[in-house]
């Protein structure tokens, strides 16, 4: 796919002069934008090391002169956020009990959706996939009276379980269109030679669809996970104080009225909320991107 | 004879036990909950939100009918006029510049550059980090105290100034870019997959025929990804649309209100204000504006595939 070379090759035909002067240009390019895309990432990874008498000297975009990762640490365990002097620990690991299992639900029940709609389709089963979808386009900020209400009635208002069941709900629309349009390419030859052969629903899945799954699934489980991770405005709205998660908890942090801004505390907390999806990224790059082109390009 | 029936019935139908019967309908009762939860998630939290748009709900949600005086209320708020003047000047700005940053990195990774996947991945990485991290990060950069500015004159240029951030005026800009920060990389990876999908005897062709660089790209490789285009500026508009939590991180909507988008201003409205009611009208606004863009989107689709079918 993207990693293929290029067909076409503009400079193919022109003289090495002009070559190598675009070819100059071009990387020229690249780098000021490489360097306007990192910035920030530099900025906040060099400032969690420095001292903060340090920063406010030299300002923000500075050569370290000091370091000290006692940020880090405050950050993690000290920091006080809206009364409570815990750090973000707390918040960080709410993140991970909201994420992993709304991840795994939802990509779970996207991949058995999805199985369905493309292999067991039944009349209807067109306009019911299309229903499940049109939940990617919904905004949070229609939801949110109604998930309010539900999440009061059965008990689970400021709880990491009622962000599991929203974001596992709303995640559903994205995983079973994933899956769907993963599974809808597998020929359906293979799943009557099956049936022929005497295997029911729960045996195709397991012994065929399965089999072919894992690239759907690792970019189903991508996308959820730093989609759900980075997600604010629910957290925001149906917890509160330590049961928010940390993507939601940043900004009472960064907010926090106090007069000096404690730069290297705050770059710390910042990075620790930013890195299960940025180490997922790097990771799972490729997938990353195929999740993006998927359904795009056809 | 009684025997004769048995067999025949038995030939023909066979006794199914409850089992087997529920088995044959095993796709659909799996399916049950999914869509259930779809129904409750799409349509009826829509209506819900509508019906509560219509009440005179204040700190809490009730169920009496007013009719559309929230509305009207809503579109004489001079708030509401903001936000939504933001929205139009965000969002054009927001896609085209995404949508040039994109072309431009597209076309200039697709001129067989080294390490490729490395410009890639340092271009695309702002797309894993949160709107939240986004938005605080810059918003130090943007700090005229401590960010750019004093970055520049530490470099001994002491009359530079950017201080957008404390600007009613420019406070808008600034979210501008840092949207195009975060999404210029998507735009970006999905163009250049487009690029790499032209069909390259069309081009070899034109370059045959003595087609400059530039004529190339823009009567050949670019028209033939026209749909690409139009698929990223439709995800780009739904997130302009939906733009929340950056204005929140970044500027907190101000200086003032300048910066308010709808979507904080329906926040600021059902939690921070206690006027549910006006909040619904303004987050069913939201979802309009959604309609906006995609049902025409959704029939374009529609429209396209059907025209393929019938050319075969």
């Amino acid at each position: 796919m993207a990693d293929q070379q290029a067909g076409y090759d503009p400079f193919a035909t022109s003289g090495t002069w002009v070559r190598t002067r675009a070819k100059l240009g071009i990387y020229a390019l690249l780098s000021l934008f490489a360097a306007y895309y990192l910035l920030p990432l530099f900025v906040v990874i060099l400032n969690s090391f420095r001292d903060l008498p340090e920063i406010a000297a030299n300002g923000l975009i500075a050569w370290p002169r000091s370091f000290n990762p006692k940020g880090w640490y405050a950050a993690w365990d000290t920091y006080c956020v809206g009364g409570t002097c815990a750090g973000v620990k707390g918040n960080f690991y709410n993140s991970l009990r909201m994420t992993i299992p709304a991840t795994l639900l939802s990509t779970a029940i996207g991949a058995l959706n999805g199985y369905i709609l493309s292999k067991w389709r039944f009349p209807g089963s067109g306009f019911v996939f299309g229903a499940i979808t049109l939940g990617v386009f919904m905004p949070g900020q229609i939801a949110l009276l109604p998930w309010a209400y539900i999440l009061g009635q059965i008990g689970l208002t400021n709880s990491t379980y009622g962000l599991i069941l929203v974001h596992t709900v709303q995640g559903l629309s994205f995983t079973t269109l994933f899956c769907r349009n993963f599974y809808v390419n597998i020929p359906d030859d293979l799943i009557k030679a099956a049936r022929i052969d005497g295997a029911g629903f729960w045996r195709i899945f397991r012994k065929i669809i399965l089999p072919l799954s894992p690239p759907i699934l690792i970019v189903t489980v991508i996308w959820q996970f730093t989609g759900i991770w980075n997600e604010f405005l629910y957290g925001v709205v149906f917890t509160s104080g330590r049961e928010q998660p940390i993507t939601s908890a940043l900004v009472a942090l960064s907010t926090n009225g106090t007069n000096v801004r404690q730069y290297d505390v705050m770059s710390a907390a910042v990075l620790i909320a930013a890195l299960p999806p940025l180490l997922i990224y790097f990771f799972g790059g490729r997938y990353f991107v195929r999740g993006l082109t998927q359904g795009a390009i056809k | 004879m009684t025997i004769l029936a048995a067999n025949h019935a038995e030939a023909t139908a066979p006794p199914r036990s409850l089992s087997e019967r529920l088995g044959a309908y095993l796709p659909q009762i799996l399916l049950a909950p999914s869509i259930f939860a779809s129904f409750v998630y799409v349509f009826l939290f829509s209506v819900w939100t509508f019906y509560v748009s219509l009440s005179n709900s204040s700190l809490l949600p009730t169920y009496d009918y007013v009719g559309f005086s929230h509305y009207a209320s809503l579109w004489k708020s001079a708030r509401w006029n903001i936000a939504y003047t933001n929205l139009f000047l965000f969002s054009s700005l927001y896609v085209a510049g995404a949508l040039l940053i994109g072309l431009t990195l597209a076309i200039a990774i697709d001129q067989r550059v080294r390490f490729e996947s490395a410009w890639r991945t340092i271009y695309l990485y702002p797309l894993a980090v949160s709107f939240v991290v986004t938005g605080t990060v810059w918003s130090w950069l943007y700090n005229p105290t401590s960010g750019i500015e004093f970055f520049m004159h530490g470099l001994g240029w002491s009359s530079f100034q950017f201080a957008w951030t404390t600007s009613r005026d420019l406070a808008i800009y600034v979210v501008v870019i840092t949207g195009i920060w975060q999404s210029s990389g998507f735009a970006m990876a999905l163009l250049l997959a487009g690029l790499r999908s032209v069909d390259q005897d069309l081009v070899k062709a034109a370059q045959i025929d003595g087609a400059s660089v530039f004529r190339t790209y823009w009567r050949i490789i670019l028209p033939a990804i026209r749909p690409i285009f139009i698929a990223v500026i439709v995800v780009l508009l739904q997130f302009a649309i939906k733009t929340f939590d950056l204005v929140l991180a970044l500027t907190g909507g101000g200086p003032g209100i300048s910066t308010t988008m709808p979507a904080n201003f329906v926040y600021d409205l059902m939690f921070q204000r206690g006027q549910i009611a006006e909040g619904a009208a303004a987050a069913m606004m939201i979802l309009a504006a959604l309609a906006l863009v995609l049902v025409p989107y959704g029939l374009w689709q529609v429209w396209r595939q059907q025209r393929e079918a019938v050319r075969g």
